[in-house]
């Protein structure tokens, strides 16, 4: 880790992709879910993958994570950690808010004082703190989305994958979080691939947004986001360039009429 | 930055007062925690008052007594139109003055003991060969196969038609009870933690794939505790199985010596006791009663813990 601290961010790729495709099923029945992606994340990047239905983002994420295997092309982590957090916060009702924080760190055999320490670090980090002792589902949702969120940092891993992570939050919860999630990514010095389908909250976080193709799902541009952070999800810039995606995605759309 | 919501700290000011919930953190610092912590400050719901307990004691007990005194009535007025002459269907007061002599007697307690011996120890062996052949049968396909619905046929066997055999096997003995009591007990056990495991949520798998979790801390960390509701109602819908059995097998199998509640049962009905038999029959409804309210206790306790009761 120290080594890869002193390099320069811009030439130090965590996740590499080099036309990777993958197809589910077999023969004539066989799905073409990505073809042909090619894209490459660097360390403290917050990068955003945009696209319709059915354009594999999420397909996309899975292999990164591990959780299924490509079918052609190079999928390269380095043997990296990842953390992968879901549109659900998935917390468990068996174990309260500061518990299901600690459960990768128990799985990794830490101590319990030890980590019954680092998880109150990282309640603060989320400002959950004073909420340790209480049920998953005496929260909100959007508390629940930040526990979730806390407990992808315990596990410590060198790449945070979120899948529509405020997807089923409501807008002004939403807003909050992408300030919260901004301020953490900034501290944490964390590598973020961040898949939506909401061209705004693209554009509002990422360093670049990635659009992808439906049917199969490939890469159709690579837009860099310079706009100065902390950005506001409703700012002209972030409007403006987020307007322009948003026609191109239109047309990606349209093309699929026949 | 400046923030969104200028009214965002007064809010939260408003709200922490009468809210019950901790306040995340010192929100004085700054607007961002301040629109973070009042946020949350609204979307918690604020305690509900459920009322004072004895108001809600009595709301969940006053249909039950109205229920019984409504049975009696009926009971009473059968006996006072003598359809039955009146030593073949005692009147309520009879049965009821019986029932206070019997159960002051040690007599009547040392059967009551015999009784629950038995049910206990079948329940827990149940319980134990239950839950190996569940565990067994969710994690190896092959076994499933061959007696997964094997297990559910077992289930809908009516007890008593294991007792002839258990009398060959075993003669008149504990031994002959028991085997029918886990017989009757170990299917809904197993097949309770089977569902259970079967039915674990996607979602919790797929977390469990990511915190890297593998063979017995899957086990120990996820399935197990996710699966524990399904086993409970599995357990409980066990007892109800062994409990029947027991009781059948109290009336056929008299172990010599033991004067288990079905053998001072059956001793009433020879004397043609009808009183003693009804107080009998009042005393084996009450425990299995009792016993019913334990498990849902546990079962409630576990849902309000999970969140899945509104209350």
């Amino acid at each position: 880790m120290s080594l890869l601290e002193t390099r320069d961010v811009r030439t130090d790729p965590l996740v590499r992709l080099e036309n990777v495709s993958k197809t589910y099923g077999s023969g004539s029945n066989a799905l073409l879910a990505l073809d042909g992606v090619s894209l490459t994340v660097q360390k403290g990047e917050f990068v955003c993958l945009l696209g319709a239905s059915g354009c594999g983002k999420s397909t996309l994420l899975s292999l990164v994570a591990g959780l299924d295997q490509i079918s052609g092309g190079t999928l390269d982590i380095g043997g990296r950690k990842v953390s992968l957090m879901f549109q659900e916060a998935a917390l468990f009702p068996w174990l309260s808010v500061r518990g299901n924080v600690e459960l990768p760190l128990r799985l990794q055999g830490v101590s319990r004082p030890e980590r019954r320490k680092r998880a109150d670090e990282l309640l603060d980090i989320v400002r959950l703190r004073g909420f340790g002792d209480k049920r998953p589902h005496e929260l909100s949702g959007g508390m629940r989305q930040r526990v979730a969120l806390a407990r992808a940092l315990a596990q410590n891993a060198d790449i945070l994958l979120m899948d529509e992570p405020f997807g089923a939050l409501d807008a002004m919860t939403r807003d909050i979080l992408h300030d919260e999630l901004e301020r953490i990514w900034r501290e944490q010095r964390l590598t973020v691939l961040f898949v939506t389908h909401n061209v705004r909250e693209a554009v509002r976080l990422g360093d670049r947004v990635i659009l992808l193709s439906s049917r199969p799902g490939r890469v159709i541009e690579d837009y860099p986001i310079t706009h100065e952070r902390p950005r506001r999800i409703d700012s002209p810039e972030v409007s403006g360039q987020a307007g322009e995606i948003t026609d191109r995605l239109r047309a990606e759309v349209a093309r699929h009429a026949q | 930055m400046p923030s969104k919501f200028p009214s965002a700290r007064a809010g939260l000011e408003g709200v922490s007062g009468d809210s019950t919930a901790p306040v995340a953190e010192k929100v004085g610092v700054n607007p961002e925690a301040a629109e973070v912590a009042g946020l949350d400050a609204l979307e918690l719901q604020p305690k509900r008052d459920k009322g004072r307990l004895g108001k809600r004691v009595w709301r969940s007990t006053w249909p039950k007594v109205l229920a019984i005194a409504i049975v009696l009535l009926v009971w009473q007025i059968t006996v006072w139109s003598e359809w039955k002459p009146i030593y073949v269907l005692p009147s309520p007061s009879t049965v009821f003055t019986d029932l206070g002599n019997v159960i002051t007697t040690g007599d009547f307690w040392d059967g009551v003991r015999v009784t629950m011996t038995r049910a206990f120890t079948g329940f827990l062996l149940a319980v134990v060969i239950g839950t190996i052949i569940g565990a067994l049968v969710s994690q190896f396909a092959p076994l499933r196969a061959a007696i997964g619905s094997l297990i559910t046929g077992l289930q809908t066997m009516p007890s008593i038609m294991w007792f002839p055999l258990a009398i060959l096997l075993f003669q008149l003995s504990e031994s002959a009870i028991l085997f029918v009591v886990v017989l009757g007990a170990a299917p809904s056990v197993a097949n309770g933690l089977i569902s259970g495991i079967d039915y674990v949520p996607r979602t919790w798998l797929r977390v469990g794939q990511v915190l890297g979790m593998r063979g017995v801390a899957k086990y120990r960390h996820l399935i197990l505790p996710a699966s524990l509701p399904s086993f409970i109602s599995g357990l409980k819908q066990g007892w109800a199985f062994s409990w029947r059995s027991l009781m059948a097998g109290e009336l056929l199998v008299i172990v010599p010596g033991a004067l288990s509640i079905g053998v001072r049962m059956q001793q009433a009905r020879d004397l043609s006791d009808s009183s003693l038999v009804i107080c009998y029959i009042i005393v084996v409804l009450i425990i299995g009663i009792l016993i019913d309210v334990l498990f849902n206790a546990a079962d409630n306790a576990l849902r309000r813990r999970w969140g899945l009761l509104s209350s």
